[in-house]
């Protein structure tokens, strides 16, 4: 018998040879995620008078296929804040269940202490920096929404995979950031504007970017889930694209079997 | 008390010839003069109540808290030993956040209580450790509905309609059997909880207390509650929250009202007896 506990449950070196090990001893460094996976598109977020909207698709894609069209992209977190996330869902997923138990937690003391826009920020964007120095990031850029329940002071701030944080009077991350944000800052360049942005001008602001994005970002979807947050609450609701054009889509040429 | 031990108590987990555990005997004595704490199993939800003699009036008003949140839907109340039950209630939370982390679902009351059970008996086992000093009574609710179990210092563990412990728990005991659990609602079950506290407080009259109480429901309306609710988030739709002020001000009075009633009947009647004995 062997008396040696780590040749148990082996191969018998008498019998078929030493085990060749060298698949274990591979010179490649260790890598993490390297790419996103299954990928949510652009969340737009605009503040205005009384508070925030924020908004995204409910597309998830796998490369360029639409994998799923009814992915929640947005996060209640607490009473008075949501947070957006665009890029891998599976770790939009995690960030769920870590948000979920910083809630509970919340809650032990019972000392009627509650976590707003601000602070839900700043913890993603502490963990998404954390992430990112070990190398194994996760792969979102996120908007976190808010409205102070006192003031009604409006919040939107941004997060990315690399733990970067800025924020803006309208915020939008992926091809929004291409697409929508110079449409938004004609509305609101800075943040003066945002006291003369009534609530419904804000939204169809919000109506016209997303329809701009169905448009032209071949990852989006025609449904979308909106968010709008004040010192009331969040108010939240689903929608599809109206008012669709597709005419200027004859003017363009030079894609798939079409006699130029 | 001269034959009690010896010997045969001086380290845990060793029996004595008659097959008893002493260790746990005197863990369970810690806890027999710990605070009244009852729990109620009623229709549509759990109640948990504790009575807190005031050891200072420079203590803030509700501090000290002895009944603790675990999960969104499960609370815990402990009497005994303070720091134990911190301790304990500190596992069972890791036990619910583990659950979470595994079956992206929340606990089940009788799961958590099964595991909390598990391990106060594991403190029973080892000469390196001793047994806590509480009883723990756990109360939530989940798929099933309602669910009350009550644990003890040797793990031993119960589902109740309605557990008691600490000092006052046999007065509370008989008070809780006169009570229909199949029907008791929450907002009677406050009520209830409050006069049981107050009945069984009688023998040490003197000291000053207050009541904590929670209760695990359906329909709260607090707003914590209300974005608990949020899509994306686990949650079982119940809620264990501190019993609204205004309702457990109001108990609190209408159990103090109907006691004084009762001692001045009391009084009646022996003051008759003493006329006739004249």
């Amino acid at each position: 018998m062997n008396q040696f506990p780590h040749g148990w449950g082996r191969p018998r070196d008498d019998v078929y040879g030493a085990y060749d090990s060298s698949y274990l001893n591979d010179s490649q460094p260790v890598s993490h995620t390297q790419r996103p996976i299954v990928t949510g598109t652009s969340v737009l977020g605009v503040k205005f008078k009384d508070g925030v909207i924020i908004a995204a698709d409910n597309i998830a894609s796998y490369g360029s296929l639409a994998r799923y069209n009814n992915v929640e992209r947005l996060l209640q977190v607490g009473t008075h804040t949501v947070v957006g996330a665009g890029g891998d869902i599976s770790d939009m997923q995690y960030l769920h269940l870590l948000l979920d138990n910083l809630l509970i937690k919340e809650q032990y003391p019972a000392d009627d202490h509650n976590l707003y826009a601000p602070q839900v920020h700043t913890y993603i964007s502490r963990v998404l920096y954390q992430r990112r120095n070990k190398f194994d990031p996760l792969w979102n850029s996120i908007l976190t929404a808010g409205a102070d329940p006192k003031t009604s002071e409006p919040f939107l701030s941004y997060v990315d995979l690399k733990g970067t944080t800025y924020s803006a009077p309208a915020l939008a991350t992926g091809y929004g950031a291409h697409l929508a944000i110079p449409i938004l800052r004609k509305h609101v360049p800075d943040e003066e504007a945002v006291s003369s942005l009534s609530q419904e001008e804000a939204q169809k602001l919000v109506e016209e970017c997303m329809k701009v994005l169905w448009y032209r970002d071949a990852r989006s979807g025609v449904n979308y889930s909106w968010a709008i947050i004040t010192k009331d609450g969040v108010t939240t609701g689903n929608k599809e694209i109206e008012n669709q054009s597709w005419k200027f889509a004859e003017m363009i040429k030079g894609y798939g079997a079409q006699n130029i | 008390m001269t034959s009690i031990g010896t010997g045969y108590d001086l380290s845990n987990s060793v029996f004595s010839p008659d097959g008893r555990n002493f260790q746990v005997e005197y863990a369970q004595k810690a806890v027999e003069n710990g605070p009244t704490t009852i729990g109620l199993r009623c229709k549509d939800g759990i109640i948990l109540a504790c009575e807190k003699l005031i050891t200072s009036k420079l203590l803030v008003p509700g501090s000290n808290k002895r009944i603790s949140t675990v999960d969104r839907h499960i609370g815990i109340a402990t009497s005994g030993l303070v720091p134990d039950g911190k301790h304990f209630t500190n596992r069972a939370r890791e036990e619910a956040i583990s659950w979470r982390r595994n079956f992206k679902d929340s606990v089940p009351v009788a799961s958590l209580a099964d595991r909390m059970g598990s391990y106060a008996q594991a403190y029973t086992l080892y000469s390196s450790v001793r047994p806590f000093g509480v009883t723990a009574i756990v109360g939530g609710a989940d798929d099933d509905g309602p669910a009350l179990y009550m644990i003890e210092p040797s793990g031993m563990y119960w589902g109740y309609f309605g557990a008691a412990t600490g000092k006052g728990r046999q007065a509370a005991k008989s008070e809780i059997e006169k009570l229909n659990p199949t029907e008791l609602t929450l907002l009677q079950g406050i009520k209830e909880a409050a006069r049981i506290i107050y009945v069984a407080h009688d023998d040490n009259k003197d000291k000053e207390f207050e009541i904590e109480m929670t209760w695990v429901t359906k329909d709260s309306k607090s707003a914590t509650a209300a974005a608990t609710g949020s899509k994306g988030m686990v949650w079982n739709g119940w809620i264990h929250e501190e019993v609204p002020k205004d309702l457990l001000e109001e108990a609190s009075k209408e159990a103090k009202k109907a006691l004084e009633e009762d001692d001045e009947d009391e009084g009646d009647t022996k003051e008759e007896k003493m006329d006739e004995d004249l």
